[in-house]
């Protein structure tokens, strides 16, 4: 369940970084993720690429898909790239679904390696993958906090308060919006390959758009512009969700697929609340201001 | 060649019922300039109130699609009012993230209601009308008039009326529309109503064809997006061309490709004309 968590807060890091930071929207986050996850497995199970090269591969493919949506486009309003990543996710899963001699279609992929898996027991390799998802987390959160504190964070909340003006004070303004999305995307590509190492199975409906909410949730709820408002936020989804699944448990007389379907109204109806009563989350950014040296 | 004819007709035909789906997306888009993603559980929920007066209260298809433009319609004034009105002024973006997350919750409603199974319309079995090597079944020809009939009130209502002018005004210029005393909230109630219940008819006609299930409207999301953009966002003679466009392409792909990638094929032609044409076909015109 940390693991979990682990994982939902290496996605919120990569949504806030363009949603947050430069206030370009990706809805197809779950697409990404799958994206991430079918590299690396591939990869390690069908090429025998050792797992730290897998996850390097999936991060830099699934870059490679945010720059050509980015780039697509960088020009239009931000609604289009609302659509078309929405649409990527859903190509992830048709493609996934279908391409049954790569992907092994709605089987799934099982048997993915993992480190030291069988090796250890199996408390010991949930503790083991619960370490290498922290230190990634970390190592995400750090950088990306060093980038928020950074003279190019500046560049991107400006652009994500007002692109021309930005361009005005002459930034490239697509050039920052489409390394923005190309960072971010990899990041969610990392989180999908390591859930495929850590579970050892991957499989279309495991990518559903839901998953996509729960991100949006969690960084909404957390936070948005703000990297510890993404992490805690994670864990407050995976909370919600775990404790859903315990009230809903309760709820008599309803049939499994009733039981799921309340489940998943309640987390988009706690999305809708909380873009309406609490917009700014748990832990509103701090735009950071720092001594300018020398002055004063 | 009588097998790509054979799929220029059937593209003709499924072009033309999400060309319906299409105008009720783009037209939104047009008058409240965000993208309004519950298009896709309003479909459904037009597509299950449709099932219920068709094989509940016996209504024949025809009927059917009414109740379906009326349930849709009305759910998506009242959803707009309560979820997406209120968080519109924190702009598009918000709301097009409040309007996935309200088309899960709808979703989740029709499966709460009617679980995940595959369900079909009840209608009288006919045989395939045939003629120079070609076929066309008796529900593709009755799906593609109400889908024309539906477009034809459509343009009607918006060239003639004077509602139907004063939607077409707040889409062109709000603030001038604003200054010659239209009432943009009312318009805005209008186009949600049209609009939805548009998408409500869209998602019975495809039901019609196949089977509905809760998925129903986030199946075809991908074509009427590629519609609406193909065509030009916010344009409603662009949606259909659009919508016509998607539906041969997606037909001719068969040539070549598995039947699951239809709807990929929208997304490819979606980066296509995003790359040549930003503004689709017909540009951004709303009428």
């Amino acid at each position: 369940m940390a693991t979990f968590a682990g994982l939902y807060a290496l996605l919120a890091l990569g949504l806030n970084l363009v949603w947050g930071m430069t206030g370009m929207i990706n809805l197809g986050l779950v697409g990404f993720y799958a994206f991430g996850a079918y590299v690396s497995a591939l990869l390690t199970k069908k090429a025998g690429w050792p797992m730290p090269a897998g996850l390097l591969a999936a991060m830099l493919l699934t870059a490679g898909a945010g720059v050509l949506m980015a780039l697509v486009t960088a020009r239009l309003r931000g609604d289009y790239l609302a659509i078309i990543t929405l649409g990527f996710s859903e190509v992830v899963r048709i493609v996934a679904s279908n391409e049954i001699w790569l992907t092994n279609g709605s089987d799934g992929i099982s048997g993915i390696p993992g480190p030291w898996r069988g090796q250890v027991s199996p408390a010991t390799f949930n503790l083991i993958f619960l370490v290498i998802v922290s230190a990634a987390v970390l190592v995400v959160f750090a950088a990306l906090q060093r980038v928020r504190h950074s003279p190019y964070g500046r560049v991107l909340r400006a652009i994500r308060d007002d692109d021309q003006v930005a361009a005005v004070a002459g930034k490239p303004v697509i050039a920052f919006k489409v390394e923005a999305f190309a960072v971010s995307a990899a990041v969610l590509g990392l989180a999908g390959a390591l859930y495929g190492h850590y579970t050892s199975y991957i499989a279309p409906e495991g990518f559903v758009p839901l998953i996509s909410i729960y991100i949006v949730l969690a960084l909404t709820a957390g936070g948005t512009g703000n990297n510890v408002g993404a992490v805690v936020g994670a864990f407050l989804v995976v909370f919600f969700l775990e404790s859903t699944r315990f009230l809903t448990g309760g709820l008599p007389g309803l049939k499994p697929v009733q039981v799921a379907a309340v489940r998943e109204f309640l987390i988009g109806a706690s999305l809708i609340v909380v873009l309406r009563f609490r917009p700014y989350g748990l832990v509103p950014e701090r735009i950071p201001r720092h001594a300018t040296p020398g002055a004063g | 060649m009588t097998e790509v004819a054979q799929l220029l007709v059937n593209g003709l035909v499924a072009g033309t019922i999400l060309a319906v789906p299409a105008i009720g997306f783009t037209a939104i888009y047009a008058v409240l300039r965000f993208p309004n993603f519950t298009v896709a559980s309003h479909a459904t929920i037009g597509a299950f109130a449709g099932y219920v007066a068709n094989t509940a209260a016996g209504f024949p298809a025809g009927a059917a699609v009414g109740v379906a433009f009326l349930v849709a319609g009305v759910s998506g004034v009242i959803t707009d009012e309560v979820v997406l009105k209120p968080l519109r002024p924190s702009g598009a973006l918000t709301a097009a993230i409040a309007a996935v997350a309200l088309t899960i919750a709808l979703e989740n409603v029709i499966r709460f209601i009617w679980g995940n199974d595959l369900r079909g319309y009840d209608l009288p079995l006919r045989r395939d009308w045939q003629g120079a090597g070609l076929r066309i079944g008796p529900q593709q020809v009755e799906n593609l008039v109400i889908a024309v009939v539906a477009m034809g009130a459509l343009f009607l209502f918006l060239a003639f009326t004077r509602t139907g002018k004063a939607m077409r005004a707040v889409a062109d210029n709000p603030t001038l529309a604003g200054i010659k005393g239209i009432n943009a909230e009312m318009v805005a109630r209008l186009v949600n109503f049209v609009g939805m219940g548009l998408a409500g008819i869209g998602g019975m006609l495809l039901g019609l064809d196949t089977s509905i299930d809760p998925l129903t409207g986030f199946r075809v999301i991908l074509s009427v997006f590629a519609a609406a953009v193909v065509g030009g966002l916010g344009s409603i003679p662009g949606a259909v061309v659009g919508a016509l466009a998607i539906g041969v392409a997606e037909e001719l792909s068969l040539l070549s490709l598995a039947p699951a990638y239809r709807t990929a094929v929208g997304f490819v032609a979606i980066l296509l004309v995003l790359t040549v044409r930003p503004r689709g076909i017909l540009g951004e015109r709303a009428f």
